[in-house]
């Protein structure tokens, strides 16, 4: 996925390419063709379609920042899952005062507080995100064991500092008044908020891809994913980019987490360990580290939830790990391995 | 990986020749006079509890403290010893207590169907071990860590949804069979004024497999197997360019593990007489074994039983604490919420992050530097 040709404007010959690895890719609209016969009905299938790109798309925006800490730093944050739930209470402060704008009948204001309290839940889980690193995670450096404990252990704190401070019982939350209900074209139903999810999650994706693929920051990260020692002996500080790389990822979970809200609408503490467990299984499949295999590994996910949980609902809880254990049959490092340590 | 200079192996300096006590721990010894105290008021006063208190509260803290000093003490064969971090412990000792509880509750009140129970989920948890152990630690050791989140949390909510099998989140209630109920007299008089009841005999019960447990997993920490899964935490690489197959060791490891696990869950289904998500099944339960694990001391069998102990005793008495504190500090802003009873987990988890910098020995690990 990672496109790794360079211009140089010294040689006239333009460096090899790699190769794109197309196969995963293809995946997701064989599986979407696939299903179309056993659902039978055409308008069902776009229906389920659509709402599985929405899902696919938060679980993107919510994993998307732990591979790439992963990717790049080594490390594995099971305390993510506390930035997505942070994100989402975060709402709370824009929703508080600007309850108003929610309830207007424009779609602009509403868009407008959707947008309000993004900018906010990724202040504030960036903000946290940084003390996190500085706190929780700085020490334990290179150590998996004792990352997988700490992080847990932040978790825990930070879920009750949650519970502390917002309290301790669920709380509902409102859609904005135009973002409610459906787009119905014909016999297909379209929920409006989860075609702003697919927008929001492609615009995110793509700036991803541009930012990781066109700029001097994006060709740092990458290199520093392939080899940070070459990086710092070239006198980069690697360091001050792995702080940065941990904030935008917070900040991205955060994101993840306002729409996750939005999506559920009611708040609880627990809520981003729970999705949690959707965001490692999209990761492994995705190929730990990879942003491409991440957003592929969603799609996926998501649409085989809908879809098999419109055919054989029982299956539906275990079809997420079923996924998993096929593609690790076929691929054991996930769709795209990326981190060769 | 990093060598943790914090967690030893246990050489065989300590190794003395003979002793009855010597041999029965496997010659393991606690190393340590506070610690020798500590384990030893433990032992005593798990073993005497039905004649030192009355009442059923204690008694069900003392079950519960049996209980999770195996379920602490399996795991920390896989994270301390092995060095891999499980969490889809709770789903074996949720395996182990529905065996138990679908057993007893379809096939009637019997010692056959606890027999059957038992078995069936011992033969489920070995082949789930496999199977995870198989396709995940064969790439790496942290997929292993990810895999078991996935896979359990599947398994809880599989749980809850196949209701017709399991009670849903209801759980399941069942009768035991009648030598473990509280009418059945074992003997006619009481001794030293407590009557012999048939949940005496349920608690004897708990508390001798429990130790037969503990015995066996330091029997096994202690063995060459044992030696060979420390060489694998201390050096992956090293072990396997020993001649030693590290995939199979883990996944050994895990299996031992999920078996052990399973035997407490179906200890913790009969103690109970029930059986629900909520007992053994949550992944809070898995969060709280983390907990035992790290602040008891990783990588000795005996921080399980300390840290079992101090925290089935923290859940149950540091509330009653944390309640005068929070009225104490009532009228201020965020404070009282920061000591509610509700919160205690908040300090114990702050506890768990300092133990894993400050003490990953944990406290045996401290209680050892500090007197040898």
């Amino acid at each position: 996925m990672t496109d790794m040709a360079v211009e140089t404007t010294t040689s006239s010959e333009p460096l090899p390419r790699t190769k794109t690895d197309w196969l995963p890719l293809l995946l997701v609209p064989a599986l979407a063709l696939l299903a179309l016969p056993f659902i039978g009905s055409g308008s069902t299938w776009v229906t389920l379609t659509v709402a599985g790109l929405a899902m696919g798309m938060m679980i993107f925006l919510m994993a998307s920042g732990l591979t790439l800490v992963f990717g790049l730093m080594d490390i594995i944050n099971f305390g993510h899952g506390v930035f997505i739930s942070l994100g989402a209470y975060a709402t709370l402060i824009v929703l508080g005062p600007l309850a108003g704008w929610g309830q207007a009948d424009s779609v602009w204001l509403n868009l407008g507080l959707l947008f309000l309290c993004i900018v906010v839940a990724m202040a504030v889980t960036g903000v946290v995100g940084a003390v996190f690193e500085r706190v929780i995670v700085r020490p334990v450096y290179g150590s998996h064991l004792k990352q997988i404990l700490v992080t847990m252990g932040g978790l825990i704190v930070a879920e009750q500092a949650i519970h502390a401070i917002w309290g301790a019982s669920p709380i509902p939350l409102q859609l904005p008044q135009t973002l409610r209900g459906a787009f119905v074209i014909g016999d297909i139903v379209m929920e409006r908020y989860r075609v702003v999810a697919v927008c929001i999650g492609l615009v995110v994706f793509i700036g991803m891809q541009l930012l990781l693929n066109r700029t001097r920051i994006g060709l740092l990260i990458r290199a520093g994913v392939e080899n940070p020692e070459m990086v710092e002996a070239l006198g980069y500080r690697i360091r001050r980019l792995f702080v940065s790389v941990f904030v935008a990822g917070s900040a991205l979970a955060g994101l993840g987490g306002v729409m996750w809200a939005f999506y559920r609408q009611t708040l609880t503490a627990g809520m981003g360990m729970e999705v949690m467990v959707l965001v490692f299984i999209v990761i492994i499949i995705g190929g730990l580290g990879s942003v491409g295999g991440c957003f592929v590994g969603s799609i996926l996910v998501a649409l085989v939830a809908n879809y098999v949980g419109f055919l054989e609902p029982k299956l539906a809880l275990i079809s997420n790990i079923l996924v998993m254990a096929l593609v690790l049959i076929w691929r054991p490092q996930g769709l795209f391995p990326v981190a060769r340590r | 990986m990093s060598t943790s200079p914090a967690l030893p192996l246990a050489f065989d300096e300590t190794r003395k020749s003979g002793g009855a006590l010597s041999s029965i721990l496997s010659s393991d010894m606690p190393r340590s006079k506070a610690l020798t105290f500590i384990l030893l008021a433990i032992f005593v006063v798990l073993a005497a509890t039905p004649f030192l208190f009355s009442g059923s509260q204690p008694l069900s803290t003392a079950a519960k403290i049996c209980v999770f000093i195996v379920l602490v003490a399996s795991y920390d064969l896989l994270l301390g010893y092995t060095g891999i971090v499980s969490f889809a412990h709770t789903m074996f000792f949720g395996i182990g207590g529905y065996g138990i509880a679908i057993a007893l509750e379809r096939l009637g009140a019997t010692w056959t169907s606890v027999v059957v129970g038992l078995l069936a989920a011992l033969v489920l948890s070995a082949l789930l071990a496999v199977a995870i152990g198989l396709l995940s630690l064969r790439v790496r050791a942290i997929f292993f860590s990810m895999i078991t989140l996935a896979v359990a949390s599947a398994m809880a909510v599989l749980a809850s949804q196949l209701s017709d099998i399991t009670g849903g989140e209801d759980g399941l209630s069942f009768q035991l069979p009648s030598e473990l109920r509280p009418a059945f007299r074992l003997l006619s008089e009481p001794i030293f004024g407590v009557s012999i009841n048939g949940r005496l005999v349920a608690y004897y019960m708990v508390f001798f497999v429990a130790l037969l447990m503990f015995l066996l997993l330091l029997r096994i920490v202690n063995s060459p197997f044992g030696r060979v899964l420390q060489a694998i935490r201390e050096n992956e690489f090293r072990a396997e360019a020993l001649g030693y197959r590290v995939v199979a060791y883990r996944t050994m490891a895990s299996v031992i593990s999920a078996l052990v696990a399973t035997v407490a869950g179906a200890l913790m289904a009969l103690w109970l007489r029930y059986n629900g998500p909520d007992t053994t099944l949550s992944f809070s339960i898995m969060i709280d074994i983390l907990l035992m694990v790290v602040i008891g001391g990783m990588g000795t069998m005996y921080g399980s039983v300390i840290g079992a102990a101090l925290f089935v005793l923290a859940q149950s008495y540091l509330q009653v604490l944390m309640d005068a504190g929070s009225k104490a500090l009532a009228g201020m802003p965020v404070l009282p919420n920061l000591v509610h009873p509700d919160r205690w987990l908040l300090w114990l988890g702050a506890l768990f992050v300092i133990s894993v910098y400050a003490f990953p020995g944990g406290i045996v690990g401290r209680l050892r530097q500090t007197k040898r």
